[in-house]
């Protein structure tokens, strides 16, 4: 489903943040890239949201070459893959029901499909009570949520998580990683970039480890070892 | 594309709805851009204006023989009315030259009586188009048949006044016009850079729409609306406060300004008015804002 073959991305003048990765990531599964912070976890899911190219190498998304999809098609690209960020990237203007909608109301979903979805997807994240509240009147777990739920709603095919616990307390944590794998068992691939060891550890998923730009562990039932 | 575009229009209205402070601002700014061309508008027409009324003021004047009959004078006066570069040619009798005169110098009455035989006051007064055209006005009538009536023509005394008056006037034309070319840049860039400011606040949101896949249209095509509705906004409150500004101070400035009725003008173009900044607002609102989003629409 998803393949970096052979990526190397050097950002000017020379620092260089991914040397030579390759790896494949398989339909359903569940990926936990760690590293150190800088060792190129986000730049990875830059390269195959096409915000970046990569200074050599291919990515492939479903047997297709991201950098060569023209500038125009990017949004069907963008609209198969759901991001969660550390910072939660939510419409500050908008409130939670907007802020899920928007990602159907792009794909151009009837209004009716999206009350329904939007609620469903409001249920399993339990914010249905705060749909209309804005993300300012939110606490970071329950901003989470709604970055969750807005990468669900659409039902990608792969969600990419980055760093989606590095702001919340212990409680929170485990609430957004429970969601993550209940998403994962409704068949949905998961990336999750972390750098916390308790969630790997308890996880007990596959985990692709980097250091200094390269791939130094990729095992099935992985641990955090840096 | 019904359901695509009925989204856009929301989305445009809720967040010119929702970004109070943002779009205030912006308003506030094309309120003032749009004064400002409703004010170059109205001073180009009091300019013209005044222009007309100060060359309606130039004119030469043909002075008769005494031996000119009445019949001669208006028999010139229709072949001069024929000249192409005459605007107006007026006949003032003799009775009404001397009723002129003694209006003017009532001192002269014993003067006006003993000469009253001797003297024709019968004149012709000629207004052209041009200043420089009054010359060959002057010499055509200097020819035969007309030179045999004509006892003098002042032009060469009123030359060096008709050339000032034309010339200061055409000066005023052309600075009035680089003022308002000035103005009119300054206008636009305040109204760009508001709107790019406000644009820049948005350049996160913008990211994140991009990376939820939605199109160039889906993204951009909310900020359109909302700076169309500002527009449109800035244009009737513009149009307010000028309405109201005109009906009271067209009275106060009637004398000032020669007899310009403000208010009587504002009326009388009120649609032309209405659609300059309709179409100003709308257009500087939406062209700002195409500008300024195209940078981050580039991720």
């Amino acid at each position: 489903m998803i393949k970096f073959q052979n990526v190397t991305k050097i950002y000017p003048p020379n620092c260089i943040t991914l040397d030579d990765i390759s790896f494949e990531i398989e339909k359903t599964d569940f990926v936990s890239i760690v590293g150190k912070s800088g060792v190129g976890k986000t730049t990875l899911f830059k390269l195959l949201l096409a915000e970046e190219k990569p200074t050599k190498g291919r990515i492939f998304f479903e047997g297709q070459d991201v950098n060569k999809i023209k500038k125009s098609k990017l949004p069907y690209l963008r609209r198969k893959i759901g991001a969660v960020f550390q910072d939660y990237r939510l419409f500050p203007t908008k409130n939670v029901y907007e802020n899920i909608a928007y990602v159907l109301q792009v794909i151009g979903a009837s209004d009716k499909e999206i009350a329904h979805d939007v609620a469903e997807v409001l249920e399993i994240v339990g914010l249905s009570e705060k749909k209309d509240n804005f993300p300012y009147q939110l606490s970071g777990g329950e901003c989470q949520r709604v970055a969750i739920a807005r990468a669900l709603v659409h039902r990608p095919d792969v969600i990419l998580a980055d760093e989606p616990t590095g702001n919340l307390d212990p409680y929170n944590t485990a609430e957004i990683i429970r969601l993550l794998l209940n998403i994962n068992n409704l068949g949905t691939t998961i990336v999750l970039a972390t750098h916390n060891k308790e969630i790997v550890n308890l996880l007990k998923k596959r985990v692709i480890t980097l250091e200094d730009g390269k791939i130094v562990r990729d095992e099935e039932k992985g641990r955090f070892i840096l | 594309m019904f359901i695509l575009l009925k989204r856009i229009i929301l989305a445009g209205w809720l967040a010119f709805w929702r970004q109070g402070a943002l779009t205030l601002a912006t308003v506030f700014v094309l309120i003032m851009t749009l004064s400002l061309v409703t004010s170059l508008y109205t001073f180009n027409y009091l300019t013209q204006f005044i222009i007309k009324q100060v060359q309606n003021k130039v004119d030469i004047s043909v002075y008769f023989k005494r031996e000119a009959q009445e019949e001669d004078i208006l028999e010139i006066k229709e072949e001069i009315a024929k000249i192409p570069q005459v605007k107006e040619v007026e006949y003032v009798s003799h009775q009404k030259g001397v009723a002129d005169l003694l209006q003017r110098h009532p001192e002269l009455e014993d003067s006006v009586e003993e000469t009253k035989d001797i003297l024709n006051l019968a004149c012709l007064n000629i207004k052209a188009f041009q200043s420089f055209q009054y010359a060959s006005i002057s010499q055509f009538l200097e020819k035969e048949p007309f030179k045999n009536f004509i006892e003098k023509i002042d032009y060469l005394e009123k030359k060096p006044i008709i050339e000032k008056i034309f010339y200061l006037t055409s000066k005023i034309k052309q600075i009035g016009f680089v003022i308002s070319a000035v103005l009119a840049i300054v206008a636009f860039l305040l109204t760009f850079n508001q709107i790019k400011i406000a644009i820049f606040n948005l350049k996160e949101e913008i990211a994140i729409q991009r990376l939820v896949g939605a199109s160039n249209w889906f993204i951009s095509g909310p900020f359109l609306v909302q700076g169309l509705i500002s527009g449109i906004l800035a244009c009737l409150i513009t149009i307010f406060i000028f309405s109201i500004l005109f009906y009271f101070l067209s009275p106060k400035l009637i004398d000032i300004l020669s007899g310009f009725d403000l208010f009587d003008f504002f009326k009388k173009n009120f649609y032309s008015i209405f659609l300059i900044q309709l179409v100003t607002g709308m257009t500087l609102a939406i062209f700002s804002s195409l500008v300024a989003i195209r940078k981050y629409l580039k991720i």
